[in-house]
């Protein structure tokens, strides 16, 4: 067995990724993937559907082989060490992964079980687990009647079971409604508190800024951009502000004098005609107060001002020049389930 | 992270001990059992199957096939009882198919592979668990079996051919298992058990004596296990000729055992 060290991202790196590839027949599901998750942080994996997340996932917790390349996972090389390096991740799908007949308390037993834990201390984890995710009073029902987030709570109580070093999420909040989604977001935010090493794969711009101190922007299986979270958001344009004049008939002379500002960025000022707002792309709290300072002097009315953080759309239109995924149709409907699910 | 530093080897930590397979397994049919309690209906089949299929048989068939074998309805009793319980194992097969085919459609089945656990200890739990269901529809059969006169000649038999049909029914149940591993979904298993299922049973000496079908149809149940089984039950519980039977049902079960567990194991260690 070669040292993985020497050829992984150095001692510290929980998740190293090189040039991994994974093709289903035509399909290049991960085309030379490179990655870096370093001990102790957050890594988010932002990229639309069919980009190729899930099946990064499932390499890197041995549910799929690779086709090329190599990947280490705490040391231990995905193809050639896969049960040892079980032993150290946690999964938490896009599907919650519990059983839905048995109870929750009755789903962590079974998994402390299946990771060794005595039948005491199985009984005991699995207390202290449902206590810690606020489902001690749902313990005995079946998971089938918890409610989206009680069953991605339980989903991540029972990968925090073997105390894994690092934890993937694999789009932990796709179909939540936004409190549920808050609910997840805390809970993930506690665990890395507690020092996992988290993978998360979203397609939500807003989660992987709440969730991950760093970025992989990956499109048709390849990374597009990588870095900081800070350091790609100043590369995408930050916030967008939208502004929405009183009368409509003020629309194009607003987006007129915001261009005649000359602070956007990127993507430039746009009309969004279907919902009568200016969009304006900024980059810091002196741009927004310029912006602002502009519609007082042109005396022009208005009835909404927000600010957003950008879409992944409006990422990848900054990133790449084209939209997310558009060319992915290509792909058979068949492969493209695999691929994306 | 104390695990990354040293654990670089392809170490003995790597193999999973004897007691870790059996752990594994009982935790798994636990689990099952689990399913069973909390959705009884479940066992409807095997309660049922075994009563339906025994009155339908000996008071629909039962007067002119016995008739056929030189008695009447006793005669015919007879001839069925042992009959239903080779194809017992047959029907509880198809069911482990669907049923772990819907296991694979949710999440479940990702989160146990992704486990460190031995991935046959899945499916060796599943056997488990539907060959008890398999004794209790058997059990089941013999009582309704004995009250519409059936006479168990030989105690020791009954055990024998039970255990013989439990041999072949998990010998099916790994070609289903497969089935269910390989399949997209649950209705597909269904459909291409039945399939299976009908020419099988059939075209086997389950329900009628085999000398008055065509002479094609008579080669064809004479290789069929599932004639075997029957037969060998029927010599093990009521007398008759049993050896060449018995050792043919069970080169059948080993034969198929030997070669369809890798299989199944196989697929469903690589299934994406």
């Amino acid at each position: 067995m070669t040292r993985t060290d020497e050829q992984a991202g150095g001692p510290d790196s929980a998740v190293t990724v090189r040039g991994l590839v994974k093709h289903y027949g035509e399909t290049k599901a991960l085309d030379g993937v490179d990655l870096d998750v370093r001990e102790g942080t957050v890594m988010g994996v932002l990229g639309p559907n069919g980009a190729g997340k899930t099946t990064l996932v499932r390499i890197l917790s041995t549910l799929l082989a690779p086709t090329a390349g190599q990947a280490t996972v705490a040391g231990y090389d995905v193809v050639r060490q896969p049960r040892q390096l079980r032993r150290v991740i946690g999964l938490t799908g896009q599907y919650a992964s519990v059983d839905e007949k048995l109870s929750g308390r009755e789903n962590l037993y079974l998994i402390g079980r299946l990771l060794d834990l005595s039948r005491k201390e199985a009984r005991a984890r699995a207390d202290g687990l449902l206590e810690r995710f606020s489902l001690t009073e749902a313990a005995r029902r079946p998971a089938a009647t918890y409610s989206g987030g009680m069953r991605r709570r339980l989903d991540l109580a029972a990968s925090m079971i073997g105390r894994p070093a690092v934890l993937y999420l694999d789009e932990p909040t796709t179909g939540l409604d936004p409190r549920t989604r808050n609910e997840v977001w805390d809970e993930v935010k506690r665990l890395v508190g507690d020092g996992v090493t988290v993978l998360l794969t979203t397609q939500y711009m807003e989660e992987a800024e709440q969730l991950a101190s760093e970025l992989t922007v990956v499109d048709r299986g390849r990374v597009i951009a990588s870095g900081g979270i800070e350091e790609l958001k100043a590369k995408v344009g930050g916030r967008t502000l939208r502004i929405r004049p009183a009368d409509p008939l003020h629309l194009r002379p607003l987006a007129d004098a915001l261009d005649a500002l000359g602070i956007t960025g990127l993507a430039g000022t746009t009309v969004d005609t279907e919902r009568d707002a200016v969009l304006v792309p900024i980059l810091s709290d002196e741009q927004l107060t310029a912006v602002v300072g502009a519609v007082t002097a042109r005396g022009i009315t208005l009835s909404s001002l927000t600010t957003e953080l950008p879409s992944l759309d409006e990422v990848f239109l900054s990133l790449t020049g084209h939209r997310a995924g558009a060319p992915q149709d290509a792909v058979p409907a068949d492969t493209r389930e695999e691929v994306a699910v | 992270m104390s695990a990354a530093t040293p654990l670089t080897g392809t170490g003995a930590d790597a193999r999973i001990p004897l007691r870790g397979h059996l752990r594994h397994t009982g935790a798994l049919v636990r689990r099952n059992l689990l399913w069973i309690r909390q959705d009884p209906e479940s066992m409807f089949d095997a309660v049922l199957f075994p009563i339906v299929f025994t009155l339908l048989f000996v008071y629909v068939f039962g007067g002119s096939i016995g008739q056929a074998l030189g008695g009447g309805q006793e005669a015919y009793v007879q001839y069925i009882v042992p009959g239903l319980m080779a194809m017992m194992g047959m029907n509880m097969a198809m069911g482990v198919g669907t049923g772990f085919n819907q296991d694979f459609n949710t999440g479940v089945m990702d989160r146990f592979r992704s486990l460190p656990i031995g991935r046959g200890s899945v499916l060796f739990a599943k056997i488990s668990v539907e060959v008890l269901r398999m004794l209790i529809a058997t059990t089941i059969l013999m009582v309704v079996g004995v009250l519409v006169g059936f006479d168990i000649t030989h105690w020791p038999g009954l055990f024998a051919a039970v255990g013989l049909s439990v041999v072949f029914g998990s010998a099916l149940m790994w070609v289903f298992l497969t089935l269910g591993v390989v399949m997209k979904n649950a209705q597909s298993v269904q459909a291409m058990g039945f399939l299976v299922l009908m020419p099988l049973q059939f075209g086997s000496s389950i329900f009628a004596p085999t000398q008055s079908m065509p002479g094609w149809l008579e080669n064809f149940t004479e290789y069929n296990p599932l004639s075997s089984l029957a037969d060998a039950a029927r010599g093990l519980m009521v007398g008759g000729p049993v050896a060449h039977d018995l050792w043919m049902t069970l080169a059948w079960s080993v034969g198929i055992t030997a070669v369809m567990a890798p299989v199944a194991i196989h697929k469903f260690r690589t299934k994406t």
